[in-house]
């Protein structure tokens, strides 16, 4: 494949870019190298040694009202370049108009590659901007293995693919959990805008977005996730594993069951149809650990199950297991955990 | 109200998979229809009915593409209570997402339904493209990962709730549009025709199941088999090609602590994560 162009869709929050954003431009660089333009492999301009330009065949795209800004200059402290569609029309993210804009960015820079993380926006426009460009596409990618080759989860996480693109140009969105988080470069890169030209939302409108209200860390960032399942019962029984989960600084998390329940919203849900979590520490409480649960937790460094049912299957990949009910565990870890909190400092 | 709704037949999620030198051994797996079309085919149902058990109206049309036998699995479909189906049929190796949008948009264009409905996402493939992809073909408005669905009395649009990482999302989309749906959507008031019900009507908290009678119904309703050549794509290839498959790397089960002393201490001095 020739030295191709990789563009990056970089979310925003606030006017910075969105933490998950850092993983796709991570994957971004490891498929520009594979492309045999990036750093490791350079052949146009950006190989070398502590060059300038360390990133010049990833090109990041920002869409939104007043991205133009701060926001885009905070992406280009990571990448060469910065292509800013920046319009009043495009403060909701809408598939319908975001889609032809990634499409618009990729034809524009003769891009060979577009990829963005695996968010909830990121999954509802990337695959709308592939039909738009003719291109294959391989969701939550977690490895570049060449410039169209890439692996992913399937079946739940229970199988590995190994999958090729066939299409001139390649979309990916990517497992943010597999993929390291994007330095800052040297020397910042520049920030060009882009012609946003005619919006066409098709009619479509965001009323409303009600936003889940949390001091806490977000689910994919958080270095510990407690998380609660069927066994809990009833949703005012997570008001304990809140109180553990702010102790610890972590994100709090829920099985399906217990979503489906009603005890938590959905937006809580760790798993194959929920979020993929790979924290340092995941507590598993009264999780039973059903096949599609483990698909979103497998990869945290250590994990902890709490289950008064010795032989429930969440033991089988628990790191460090406990056979006793949440109520008397978890009041009891919370006391332990202050303590230790005390004497550490 | 015409509606597209897509089934799928997947290998049950809860057998163990035959894995053996980078292939898939699926010979001897059961199939099942993917849950989230499930929900597709009630939300269809809930989007038809007046009322709970109530007189149905307009049509729901179910749509798979597959071998000749994914016809069991739309027969559950029609059990449940849809109208007729069209299968496609296609060798799975030549389906990828794309392959699948471009004959649900040929498919489309044949039946010209007021929504596609299709479950978010496969739990095999889990690729969760499909609806996108045809949406993007079509120049259709999307609304993905519904949560709940409200169609407008004049049925020219819908109010569609989406659960975002950022919280809930409502979106308004003209119809017809590609709408995909998420865990909630089968929760009691998730779905109302503003045609047909008023605000309080509500559902069972779950998908139905066939009934005895809808079983024996299921029997004589159509489904039209129907080839790709015919629906006018004369060469399907798949953009996505699968080289082979891994295991995922095992996790070895760990360790039992007797008390809670002992894993606050483990997680301390041992994993040194707290």
């Amino acid at each position: 494949m020739a030295a191709g162009t990789v563009v990056v869709f970089c979310e925003i929050s606030g006017a910075a870019i969105r933490s998950s954003s850092l993983n796709a431009i991570a994957a971004a660089q490891a498929l520009a190298a594979r492309q045999g333009q990036g750093p490791g492999q350079g052949q146009g301009p950006g190989q070398g040694q502590g060059d300038a330009q360390p990133h010049a065949a990833v090109v990041a795209v920002v869409i939104g009202s007043g991205v133009g800004g701060a926001a885009a200059r905070d992406v280009a402290r990571y990448v060469g370049r910065v292509i800013a569609y920046d319009d009043p029309r495009l403060g909701s993210p809408l598939a319908e108009t975001y889609a032809p804009l990634l499409a618009a960015a990729v034809k524009a820079v003769g891009g060979t590659a577009l990829l963005g993380t695996a968010t909830s926006t990121g999954k509802d426009v990337l695959p709308r901007a592939a039909a738009l460009l003719g291109a294959g596409m391989a969701s939550d990618i977690i490895r570049v293995d060449g410039p169209n080759r890439f692996r992913r989860p399937a079946y739940a996480g229970n199988v590995l693919e190994d999958v090729e693109l066939a299409s001139a140009i390649v979309v990916a969105s990517v497992r943010q959990t597999a993929f390291p988080q994007a330095a800052a470069a040297a020397t910042a890169g520049v920030v060009e805008p882009g012609t946003v030209g005619s919006v066409e939302t098709l009619g479509s409108e965001i009323l409303s977005l009600q936003a889940t209200k949390s001091a806490r860390p977000e689910l994919g960032e958080a270095k510990v996730v407690v998380s609660g399942g069927r066994g809990m019962r009833a949703g005012e029984n997570f008001k304990i594993l809140e109180e553990l989960t702010d102790l610890m600084g972590g994100a709090l998390g829920a099985s399906r069951a217990a979503c489906d329940a009603g005890m938590v919203p959905n937006d809580l849900q760790v798993g194959q149809t929920g979020k993929v979590v790979a924290p340092q520490l995941y507590i598993a409480v009264a999780i039973s650990g059903a096949i599609q649960h483990l698909a979103g937790m497998k990869g945290s460094k250590v994990i902890v199950a709490i289950n008064k049912d010795g032989d429930a299957p969440i033991f089988q990949v628990a790191d460090y297991g406990l056979v006793t009910t949440w109520e008397t565990a978890i009041p009891a870890l919370i006391a332990e955990v202050k303590k230790l909190k005390a004497t550490s400092g | 109200m015409k509606l597209l709704v897509t089934c799928k037949r997947v290998p049950n999620p809860e057998q163990k998979l035959k894995l053996a030198g980078g292939k898939m051994d699926l010979a001897a797996a059961s199939w099942q229809m993917n849950t989230f079309d499930e929900y597709a085919v009630e939300t269809a149902l809930r989007l038809s009915e007046k009322g709970k058990g109530g007189e149905r109206s307009g049509e729901i049309v179910v749509v798979s593409i597959g071998p000749k036998e994914a016809s069991q699995q739309m027969r559950g479909a029609l059990a449940m209570g849809a109208d007729r189906g069209v299968l496609v049929i296609a060798e799975d190796a030549a389906l990828d997402a794309d392959a699948i949008a471009r004959v649900l948009g040929k498919v489309v264009e044949r039946e010209k339904p007021d929504a596609v409905i299709l479950g978010k996402q496969t739990v095999d493939g889990d690729s969760n493209q499909v609806g996108q992809i045809l949406a993007g073909l079509l120049g259709w408005p999307q609304a993905t990962f519904a949560a709940s669905i409200h169609v407008a009395a004049d049925q020219k649009s819908a109010v569609v709730s989406r659960e975002v990482d950022a919280g809930v999302e409502e979106k308004r989309v003209r119809l017809p549009a590609v709408l995909t749906v998420d865990l909630r959507i089968i929760s009691k008031k998730a779905v109302r025709n503003e045609g047909l019900v008023a605000a309080d009507a509500e559902w069972d908290e779950t998908q139905r199941y066939a009934s005895l009678k809808g079983i024996m119904a299921a029997k004589k309703k159509e489904i039209k088999e129907v080839t790709t050549a015919e629906l006018g794509l004369t060469t399907l290839v798949p953009l996505m090609k699968v080289l082979g498959y891994d295991a995922p790397p095992s996790r070895k089960a760990g360790v039992r602590v007797g008390s809670v002393e002992e894993l606050v201490a483990k997680l301390h001095n041992e994993a040194k994560v707290i």
